[in-house]
Parts: structure tokens; C-alpha cells; sequence
């Protein structure tokens, strides 16, 4: 079985188990998958860059500009159809990410995390004093439309989960085919050693803006879905904890797999959610304490459990 | 030119505050290699233990001597530096020495999650308030503005934290010793020097450093949760600007960022909540690793 099919078979029985998963899933879980996922998606952009050995602690900033995307078209032009709305997000956190991804392929390691989070802080601080635009309060986001079906109640909770999920499925095979690429290994090489990458002849500075540019498109998709399903969005979106929440996912799942991050991403709501309910005022400790046995025990994260295999075989 | 007045001792008060909360921060990265992002949850510890610590020393009969409160503000630090120090460094951090640095933030992220709700748990979620401290020294006259003594007693700690750090490092044995593990610690560990001593004793001087930025801010605030975690960015914006490990850099990046904040606040106050990021973002663009760093040869 070629690679190819391998990747398109794995994405369509995922799909197929999400569409059942729908039809046995109480609303509150299914809201929990949803956001998850969103937020997944923004990780998946994270362990994008993380392949190349950078970590950005900036998402936020292309999360929060979907986010506001899918807020100002709904608000302003009445723009309510979702997959409108998320090519939208998409391609306007591209841009920015094509303006800002050569820039940043100039820095590494604490630099590279240290500028990307204040350039998602400065977009913060924009959002927060401009009053115009909702502040610090943020603004509403109307209920979205599905190419003219506009469901409401449980419908729309199913309606949104299938949407994440399909768009999930999809930027997993495209991802693990990105990955796979000569660019994505490229990827991989500048983790190990950029100069030899140089030597041979790739650019590294290229590779790294263009896994910038689809980690940004990556974190518009997630801040799309999420402001929709959350029906609001304010500036905390950008915020560096927020940030740090994706950074937590990547971790988490590593980056060997890309369905692993969304695995994690569940665990991170599970746990939030959970601990939220059970121990209000200490859910923040169980995710440091998790977070640091995750960086002790596995320090390549849970991806390298699922895909141990296909390592020893000499797959990725 | 009156505005210009303002501006730069506006600029100098609120640098001299980023000074004293930044240069822990920066202490602990030259030595340990280890950007730590709890450091704003220590400033936030040392906050609360000085908030308890002066509010008992005024119940119990401090008010006879009230300068004494300043002292009890210091002890707090000291406390909190002798207990979280050797502890976070030897139970935890040790065993991640030698990790990718972005590794080590996370784990210090960890921490910084799990110190934020200890806090919570120690000192409960209601404010507090010790505003004695402040207005024991009375206010100043500048020009047609009053400003509070107490911003002034905060640049003169500053200036003196600052040269007692670079003295200890620079003009001590013990200081030489530090930078000789700075520069090769396995040489120095061949040379006799215990080394993990010396990180902890650097480690814990750190936690000393953020605790006193969090007790000097205790007058002047209502300490609630969360105050540490905006301190921290603040914090790694003032380093980072400076150049990673280097105090003089602290110094010269905490004055710059005074400056611009009190020249947006003046100028453009809708610029006030971003400003120390967009001069981090300059600066970086300018100069990638910082005012003061060393460049560094790449590895083949």
C-alpha cells in the first residue's frame, strides 16, 4: 500500500468514526471535542514549526485573528457560512504569517519563541484598548450558517462538530503529506543540524517561513472554529497563556504524529474541565504537575507511544 | 520640556521597578542556562509574604516603630528565597539540567502553573492591602507634580541591587567562581568548584531577587492572584532587550523600556499596553539576540 493511500484511508476512517461518534456523543462532549479540536489545530501548526526545532509561543496571534475574522465578517458583511468564513481566517492569517514568517526565520530558540510571543502580545494590546471594537469585552459572534442550513440547538452543536472534524481530518492528511515532502524532512534537518541543510543546498530560512506561513493558517482555521463555536471572541484569544496552552498541547503530543495532537488536545479539556468541576481552585496545578511528568517521562511525547512503531521501521 | 521632565522621572521610577524584577531573571538564565518563567510567580510569593509579614508586624504593636516595616519587607524576601530556592532547584529543576533551553521553559512554565495556584491556596484569592510602607516617607515636590518618596526609595534599591550584584559577581571569590562556571563548568568542576552549590546558591539568589521586586511592590498594589503572570513577560522583555545573562544589559533595557511606557503614557496612551513588546520586537529586529549579547559561533 503506497503512502499516499495509507494517508487517505487513515483520514477517512477517522472521519467515519467521528460521524459516529456524533450520533452517541452528549452535547457537552461534543462541545469539548469541538473547541478541542480547534484548538488542536492551532498545535498542529506549533509541532509544524516544532519539527524544525523552533517553538512559537506567539499562536495566539493567528488563533485571535481568525477569531476576529470570523467576528468582524459575521458582524459587518453578514458573512455567516462557515466554510466562507474559515477560507477567510485562513487566508488572512496566511498573509500575516507571510509578512511576519521571513522575519522570524531569522531567530532560534528563546529568541524565535521570545518575538513571536510579543508580536501576539502587541496584537493583544491593540484589541484591548480599542474600544471600537469591544476592548478588553470583545464582541459577539452570531451563530454560523452551513452553505444555507441554519440549524440551532442540537443541530448546530452536530453541525459544527462534523465541520471541525472534516476540516481536522483534512489538515491531518495534509500535514502528514506536508511532513513526508522533501520540504517537511527539510524540516527535520534544520532541527538536527542547519548548516549542513545550508550546505546541501535548501534554504533554510525558506522552509522555515513557509512552515511558518501553514502554521499561521493552521492557528486562523482554529480561531475560526473556535470563535463560532464559542459564539464570542475578545482579545484574550492573543493572549501569552493562551499561547502557552498550545505550546502545552505540542508538548504533549510531540511531534512525531499529527493525530496525537489532537488526542492531546482532548486530554488538556478533559483535564481543564474536569479538574475545573472537581478541584476549582487547584486545576491549574494538576496541569503543571502533568505537564512536567509529560517532559520527564516522555520527553518526546505521547506521538512517540503511537508511532513507535513506524519509527523502528525507519518510517518518519 | 516640562513633559520631557515627566516623562524621564516617570520613565526612571517605572524602569527602576523593571530593574529590580528583571535582574533575578537574568542572574538565573547566565548561570543555569534556565529562562525561568516562575519567576513571576516568585515576585508574586514574595508579594504575598510581604503583604502577611508587614500586616502582622503593624497588628502587633509595629506601629511604635514603623520604619521597621521595611526590614520586615526584606525578611520576607529572604524567606521566601530560603524556601522555594534549594527546593524548586534541587527537587526539581536539576533533574532537566542540559535539556533544549525551549524544554526548560516549559518545565519553568509548569512550575509557573503550579506556583500560581499554591498561591491561591496559601494566601486565598481576596486582596490584600499594606499600603503603610508607601506613604511613611511622605511625598515630593517636583515641579507643580507630588510624587511618593517611597518611588524614589525604589530607585535608589535598584541602584544599589544593581551594583551589589555586579560587586559579588565581579569583585568576590565567590562571584569569580560563578563565572568561571558560567564560562566551562566541566572545567570548573575539575578545578574543585562544586558546582551544583553554586547553582543553587545562584538559583536561590534569583528566587531573593524576584521576592524583593514582589515585596517592593506590595505597598504600592492590592496584592491579588494574578499579578505575577503579566511580570513575567514584562520581565523577559526587559532581559531580552538587555541580552540574555548580562546585568548591565537589565539595566540599560529596563531604563529603555521605562522611558517609552511613560512616553506612551504621556503621548499615546492607547499605546501603554503594548509598547514594552513592540520595543522588544524593535530591538530583537535590530539586534537578534539582544543589546548586550555576544555573538555566538554557529555549530557545524
Amino acid at each position: 500500500m503506497s503512502a499516499a493511500t495509507k494517508i487517505f484511508l487513515g483520514c477517512a476512517i477517522a472521519f467515519v468514526l467521528l460521524i459516529f461518534a456524533s450520533l452517541l456523543l452528549p452535547n457537552w462532549a461534543m462541545f469539548l471535542i469541538t473547541i478541542a479540536f480547534a484548538k488542536g489545530l492551532v498545535a498542529l501548526g506549533i509541532i509544524c514549526l516544532m519539527r524544525a526545532g523552533l517553538v512559537s509561543f506567539g499562536q495566539g496571534l493567528f488563533y485571535c485573528i481568525g477569531a476576529y475574522v470570523a467576528a468582524f465578517m459575521s458582524g459587518w458583511t453578514g458573512i455567516t457560512d462557515i466554510a466562507l468564513l474559515t477560507v477567510l481566517g485562513v487566508v488572512a492569517a496566511a498573509m500575516i504569517g507571510a509578512v511576519l514568517g521571513p522575519l522570524l526565520a531569522n531567530y532560534r530558540g528563546i529568541f524565535f519563541a521570545m518575538l513571536s510571543l510579543s508580536l501576539s502580545m502587541i496584537l493583544y494590546g491593540t484589541l484591548a484598548k480599542l474600544n471600537v471594537i469591544g476592548g478588553t469585552d470583545g464582541l459577539n459572534v452570531a451563530a454560523p450558517t452551513f452553505l444555507g442550513y441554519s440549524p440551532s440547538g442540537r443541530d448546530l452543536g452536530l453541525a459544527l462538530f462534523l465541520f471541525t472534524s472534516l476540516i481536522t481530518v483534512l489538515a491531518c492528511g495534509a500535514m502528514r503529506v506536508f511532513f513526508d515532502s522533501e520540504r517537511g524532512l527539510i524540516l527535520l534537518g534544520i532541527r538536527e543540524n542547519e548548516l549542513r541543510i545550508e550546505y546541501l543546498g535548501f534554504s533554510v530560512r525558506r522552509a522555515i517561513s513557509v512552515a511558518y506561513v501553514f502554521a499561521a493558517g493552521l492557528g486562523g482555521a482554529g480561531g475560526v472554529i473556535a470563535a463560532l463555536a464559542i459564539g464570542h471572541v475578545d482579545p484574550e484569544f492573543a493572549f501569552w497563556t493562551t499561547s502557552g496552552e498550545f505550546v502545552f498541547v505540542g508538548i504533549l503530543s510531540g511531534f512525531y504524529s499529527v493525530g496525537a495532537v489532537f488526542i492531546s488536545s482532548i486530554i488538556l479539556e478533559l483535564v481543564r474541565s474536569f479538574s475545573n468541576l472537581y478541584f476549582p481552585t487547584t486545576w491549574q496545578m494538576s496541569l503543571g504537575a502533568f505537564l512536567l511528568i509529560v517532559i520527564f517521562l516522555l520527553p518526546n511525547g505521547l506521538g512517540s507511544l503511537l508511532s513507535k512503531r513506524d519509527r523502528e521501521r525507519g518510517g518518519t | 520640556m516640562e513633559l520631557l521632565g515627566f516623562i524621564l522621572v516617570d520613565g526612571l521610577i517605572y524602569g527602576a521597578w523593571l530593574f529590580i524584577v528583571s535582574v533575578g531573571l537574568t542572574l538565573v538564565f547566565g548561570v543555569l542556562n534556565i529562562l525561568n518563567m516562575a519567576h513571576g510567580s516568585l515576585y508574586a510569593m514574595g508579594a504575598y509574604a510581604t503583604a502577611s509579614a508587614v500586616g502582622a508586624y503593624f497588628a502587633f504593636g509595629g506601629t511604635s516603630f514603623e520604619f521597621g516595616s521595611y526590614l520586615v519587607m526584606v525578611l520576607a524576601a529572604i524567606a521566601v528565597a530560603l524556601i522555594i530556592g534549594p527546593l524548586l532547584e534541587r527537587g526539581l529543576l536539576r533533574h532537566f539540567y542540559g535539556r533544549d533551553h525551549v524544554i526548560l521553559v516549559l518545565v519553568t512554565y509548569g512550575v509557573f502553573l503550579i506556583l500560581e495556584d499554591v498561591i491561591k491556596l496559601i494566601w486565598g484569592v481576596t486582596p490584600l492591602f499594606v499600603s503603610e510602607p508607601y506613604s511613611l516617607l511622605g511625598n515630593i515636590e517636583i515641579g507643580p507634580l507630588y510624587y511618593v518618596t517611597y518611588d524614589f526609595l525604589v530607585i535608589a534599591v535598584s541602584v544599589i541591587v544593581g551594583f551589589a550584584v555586579w560587586f559579588w559577581l565581579n569583585r568576590t571569590i565567590q562571584g569569580k567562581v560563578i563565572l568561571a562556571v558560567i564560562h566551562d563548568r566541566e572545567m570548573s568542576q575539575t578545578m574543585g568548584v562544586n558546582v551544583n552549590k553554586v547553582f543553587m546558591i545562584s538559583f536561590t539568589l534569583g528566587v531573593f531577587l524576584a521576592a524583593l521586586g514582589g515585596a517592593l511592590t506590595a505597598p504600592m498594589i492590592s496584592v491579588s492572584p494574578g499579578i505575577g503572570v503579566n511580570v513575567i513577560i514584562v520581565a523577559f522583555a526587559v532581559v531580552i532587550i538587555g541580552g540574555l545573562g548580562s546585568i548591565e544589559g537589565a539595566a540599560i533595557g529596563a531604563v529603555f523600556v521605562g522611558l517609552a511606557r511613560a512616553a506612551s503614557v504621556h503621548l499615546l496612551p492607547e499605546a501603554e499596553l503594548f509598547i514594552i513588546y513592540l520595543v522588544m520586537a524593535v530591538v530583537l529586529v535590530f539586534r537578534p539576540e539582544g543589546l548586550f549579547q555576544k555573538t555566538q559561533a554557529r555549530k557545524i
